[in-house]
């Protein structure tokens, strides 16, 4: 009986590192299913913290490291977490993550650190992440879900640096701190910042013009 | 007439279906419709309801209606100059500079914001629409005369662009095309659009002495703010009565006739009504709307002049009226068929709330000196709100009555 059910179970080949499954969950929250422009989450932190590049990519760096690496471990604990407390396993977990990033910068990039301020605490509270670890990482293997962490990490810092060169570009007319328009700058053309940039709601008009032109590029329709 | 039409028809082969500029027919029937009466109209037949008026023609009358503004302004922009640099000068030289100065504000606005509603009309085969006939003609009329050119040109396609192409071009735009034109410069380029920019000087920087560009709002604002709790009785009525290099012109008269500093429009009460009879007359705008901005805007003052706790809130209600472009926002920007509350009572409510946060925005907010284009930009977000309740009260009435 025993041998006869060895015999029928086939070995199934190991699957790639990067198959085409895997680097699809890689790829797919850089466009398609962008967590910030397709999906629309996260978008307080995007408002908040792209006056400027440095901040900017700090940020997405921190949420890339913080969401693969809590989606990693939260898969690895997927099968012993009881389902009824399960968020606050998740917020633990992310949370652990989160004073790792917030120390680390404290101690190497403590200016950045000091600009982006309660943004990186609000990291726990950031909707990708969260959304990310009960949508995935819940009911994927630990790689799959790692990756899928770290696609929409990198998803989310597209937007976020993105989002930021406009801001910083047309609000001080600079380019990571690096002065390219305006009177004694690189260019030394005439240039006067638009203090809207500077507002949230200049990230606000520039997020949506970017899913504008996402649209207009990938084709849209609405589901009815 | 007739050979100019005949000329223009020749060409519709070469812009028709197949032919050589094809991508362009709808500049030209752009031109063709504006010059003359459309090829095709309704049809004597159907059952169809038939009015003379359109689109084209419903703007036009906003833009007549808004003339005695314009005209006004370009007077007042030629009478602040001369009076800030204490010359006296005739009606004519005054009209004429004030002319000379707001005209190509004007070009800018259009020739920018056309710009844009030709490409996209391009891009998205539709007609030309005639609605940037009315907004080209109110942005400049709410800027100040020194604003920068380019600064124009930049806030008008903004506006086309964010406020109304992106929703889907005319008639689907939520917020007033011109205010959020004006907005964008407000919180863009602060310096150039606040403060002491509101007169004209000119070359010569000699002005009279004592001498400040101060509108009625920041001076009463200034008062307030110095004397804080421990003010008389009228203080603020007194302090617009004692500004020393100009005697009279902030008394209550020369405030509703409209010789002041301010935007190029707006200054001028006496010709915002005139504007407002036309457009009543003619049912182009909501007398409704018109009505309860004011009437928001008297009671929310009277209430404040019950609770007098700084110089602000003391002053007198009626002044709140004329100070400012209440009057100008009233009749032109609040009555905006499309972004206002559609419903009969949902108007009532929108021009009354749009009142009264103006003047919530005046006294208590002291980094927006004037309330009526953030009111008016909030209330045009709620508009469909209001309108939403109002129909389902209208339903839930409707509903008890039923007997079935």
């Amino acid at each position: 009986m025993s041998a006869q059910t060895e015999t029928a179970v086939k070995v199934q080949p190991a699957e790639p590192l990067f198959s085409k499954k895997n680097r699809k969950l890689l790829v797919d929250p850089l466009d398609s299913n962008n967590p910030i422009t397709v999906q629309v989450l996260g978008i307080c932190s995007a408002l908040a913290v792209t006056v400027q590049m440095k901040p900017a990519l700090v940020m997405a760096l921190g949420v890339t490291f913080v969401a693969s690496f809590s989606s990693l471990f939260i898969s690895l604990l997927r099968n012993t977490i009881p389902v009824r407390v399960r968020i606050i396993v998740q917020l633990a977990v992310v949370a652990s993550w989160v004073v790792i990033v917030d120390q680390f910068l404290k101690a190497y990039v403590y200016d950045v650190s000091k600009q982006l301020s309660v943004f990186v605490g609000l990291i726990i509270t950031n909707c990708i992440i969260m959304g990310r670890l009960e949508a995935f990482a819940l009911g994927n293997k630990p790689w799959p879900s790692f990756l899928d962490g770290v696609g929409n990490g990198l998803g989310y810092g597209l937007i976020l640096i993105l989002v930021s060169f406009f801001r910083e570009l047309l609000g001080s007319g600079s380019v990571f701190g690096i002065k390219i328009l305006g009177t004694d700058s690189l260019t030394g053309l005439p240039y006067q910042g638009n203090g809207l940039m500077m507002l949230p709601a200049g990230a606000c008009i520039v997020i949506g013009l970017l899913i504008w032109a996402q649209r207009a590029r990938n084709g849209y329709y609405e589901d009815h | 007439m007739n050979f100019l039409h005949q000329l223009l028809e020749k060409q519709r082969p070469l812009f028709a279906k197949g032919g050589k500029l094809e991508r362009f027919y709808y500049v030209f029937e752009a031109l063709e419709t504006f010059l003359f009466t459309p090829p095709t109209t309704t049809p004597a037949r159907g059952v169809q309801i038939r009015d003379a008026i359109d689109l084209k023609r419903m703007m036009m009358t906003v833009v007549i209606a808004l003339l005695p503004c314009l005209f006004y302004g370009m007077w007042n922009v030629g009478h602040q100059h001369f009076l800030a640099i204490g010359q006296t000068a005739t009606f004519a030289e005054k009209f004429l500079l004030g002319f000379k100065l707001v005209l190509p504000i004007i070009l800018v606005a259009y020739a920018s914001g056309g710009l844009v509603e030709v490409i996209f009309a391009i891009m998205r085969k539709h007609p030309i629409n005639e609605g940037f006939l009315v907004t080209g003609m109110l942005i400049p009329l709410v800027m100040p005369v020194t604003i920068p050119l380019w600064q124009v040109a930049l806030a008008t396609v903004f506006a086309v662009l964010v406020a109304k192409e992106v929703f889907g071009g005319t008639g689907m735009n939520i917020l007033n095309v011109a205010l959020t034109a004006r907005a964008f410069l407000y919180f863009a380029y602060p310096t150039d659009i606040s403060g002491s920019v509101w007169t004209y000087l000119g070359q010569e920087a000699k002005t009279v002495d004592g001498y400040s560009g101060a509108t009625a709002l920041a001076i009463i604002a200034e008062t307030s703010a110095n004397l804080k709790s421990n003010f008389t009785h009228g203080a603020a009525v007194e302090a617009l009565n004692k500004v020393a290099w100009a005697p009279g012109l902030f008394s209550f008269e020369n405030l509703f006739f409209g010789a002041i500093p301010g935007s190029i429009g707006e200054t001028s009460t006496l010709m915002c009504l005139i504007g407002a009879a036309i457009l009543i007359i003619t049912g182009v705008g909501s007398w409704k709307i018109i009505l309860s901005v004011f009437a928001g805007a008297y009671l929310t003052g009277l209430l404040l002049n019950a609770f007098p706790l700084n110089a602000y809130m003391d002053l007198p209600a009626h002044y709140h009226l004329v100070i400012g472009g209440l009057a100008f926002g009233a009749v032109y920007m609040a009555t905006d068929p499309v972004s206002a509350a559609h419903t009969e009572t949902g108007k009532w409510i929108y021009g009354f709330l749009i009142g009264f946060f103006t003047i919530v925005i005046r006294v208590f907010n002291p980094a927006y000196p004037e309330g009526i284009m953030l009111a008016i930009l909030l209330m045009n977000v709620f508009a469909p709100l209001i309108d939403y309740y109002v129909v389902q009260a209208n339903k839930n009435r409707r509903l008890s009555r039923a007997t079935v």
